[in-house]
């Protein structure tokens, strides 16, 4: 066991890295986006909508995120869609994080009783004011533990983009590794940069759930 | 012209006939308490006042102005009449203040400087002034309650509704709401509440409604109703509430 080779690629590890975090940021914010969008769609009263959010749904959340990964990747570029490596997997894992976000959000949202909403409503609230105001807050703290554990497994699946040559640290480390011959050292190390980076998301989801959700739980 | 005046209302949920055309009217300044059994309509009725049922048939309007659930100005009209709910329905991700004070601030009716000084009016009558701060979850049922009403008054409307606001309260918990209605009822508030509370109903109430499969089986003032009920369903009723 020798980690010494590995120090003059220290750079290219900690430009993987950051790749890994800009793909897991992204998907995650626009996923989130999917999320609230699609969670309000299925709540709402257009049925066609409903329909092609639940196909939306079911269609990401039963194939293989590589192969959506590829999809885009591979497959766009026949109907003129061209997407760089990053880009492409930026775009699949958002699909990808927004189709379970929607649930997320949509079981928060449920989470609210209706009761909150007519309150709302007798006070003189429009609907969207009702929305914004009553039902997103706690509907979001409910749904913040299941949205948190799913980023943590969206950063550990970005490893995926390096099947399109993503520049991400998994990728990185199949460069390293055929430079190196070192598989169990290059390995051992981005499984460690891996797990302190979900932990160290795990420590600020915390820190930042106590800080935005400060009202007392029902008893 | 009475400020609520109800003709012949009808309401159905699924097969069920929940009101089979019922009338009344309430006054300005009038207290009207609305008693009867569980299943009898009380609660529907109430929220077929503040348009949160449509009826089947029939007409409710409030101020004259024709209520029902699709109603033009039904925003406006909703901050006019306040209802309080059995189970508080109070926000419990805002503290007290702003419980108060989004409806307010959202709809314009005041301005941010002035949020907090109408908070603490509003509770200065409810006497929860010290508990501006807190977060409805660190209050009691029946002060839950109280800012309930504080809420509804922050909005100064013209008739306050009531459902069964003290049923999911301890026992020693309910003086303390009925002392706040008591006091608006004295200031001369128009409201309408369905409660079981009859010594509030004997007490405070103008006039008493007895609901009864549906229909206004029976009113009048409390102490002739009480006294001398003229079907046998109230006097059972009365006979079962005591």
């Amino acid at each position: 066991m020798n980690f010494l080779p590995l120090w003059r690629y220290q750079n290219q590890l900690i430009d993987g890295a950051i790749v890994t975090l800009e793909l897991t940021v992204i998907a995650a914010l626009f996923g989130l986006l999917i999320g609230i969008a699609g969670a309000v769609a299925l709540k709402g009263r257009i049925k066609s909508l409903r329909w092609l959010v639940r196909g939306y749904i079911e269609l990401f959340r039963n194939t293989p995120s590589l192969i959506q990964i590829f999809i885009v990747f591979f497959v766009l570029p026949t109907f003129g869609l061209k997407l760089p490596a990053f880009e492409a997997a930026s775009v699949a894992l958002s699909l990808y994080f927004g189709a379970y976000s929607v649930e997320i959000i949509r079981s928060g949202l449920d989470s609210i009783p209706n009761s909150q909403v007519e309150a709302g409503h007798c006070l003189g609230l429009s609907g969207w004011q009702v929305f914004r105001h009553i039902v997103l807050p706690p509907a979001l703290r409910n749904a913040y533990p299941a949205v948190t554990s799913q980023f943590v497994l969206l950063l550990l699946g970005t490893s995926l983009a390096s099947q399109v040559a993503a520049d991400e640290l998994f990728h990185v480390a199949g460069f390293i590794e055929s430079r190196t011959y070192r598989s169990f050292e290059v390995y051992a190390v981005i499984c460690v940069v891996y797990f302190a980076m979900a932990m160290s998301f795990k420590a600020l989801f915390a820190l930042v759930g106590a800080a935005a959700f400060r009202w007392p739980r029902r008893r | 012209m009475a400020l609520v005046e109800i003709r012949d209302v009808h309401k159905k949920f699924g097969r069920v006939d929940v009101l089979k055309g019922v009338s009344l009217d309430v006054e300005e300044g009038e207290i009207v308490t609305i008693i009867g059994r569980s299943g009898s309509g009380k609660s529907t009725l109430l929220r077929c006042i503040n348009a949160l049922e449509s009826v089947d048939a029939g007409e409710i309007r409030v101020e004259g102005q024709k209520v029902y659930a699709g109603m033009p100005d039904l925003k406006k009209f909703r901050q006019h009449v306040g209802i309080v709910f059995q189970a508080f329905n109070l926000f419990p991700h805002l503290k007290v203040e702003r419980n108060i004070t989004l409806a307010p601030l959202l709809t314009g009716r005041i301005d941010k400087a002035k949020a907090r000084a109408l908070a603490l009016d509003v509770l200065t009558r409810v006497g929860l002034a010290d508990k501006i701060d807190a977060w409805p979850e660190q209050l009691s049922g029946g002060q839950q309650q109280r800012v309930a009403i504080a809420r509804c008054l922050a909005m100064a409307p013209h008739l306050m509704l009531f459902d069964e606001v003290t049923s999911a309260l301890d026992p020693e918990l309910v003086g303390e709401v009925l002392k706040v209605m008591e006091a608006m009822a004295k200031q001369g508030m128009t409201m309408i509440l369905v409660t079981h509370e009859m010594g509030f109903a004997r007490n405070v109430a103008d006039r008493i409604v007895f609901m009864h499969q549906g229909r206004v089986w029976e009113q009048g003032p409390p102490a002739k109703l009480f006294a001398n009920p003229e079907t046998s369903e109230l006097a059972s009723f009365i006979a079962s509430a005591k």
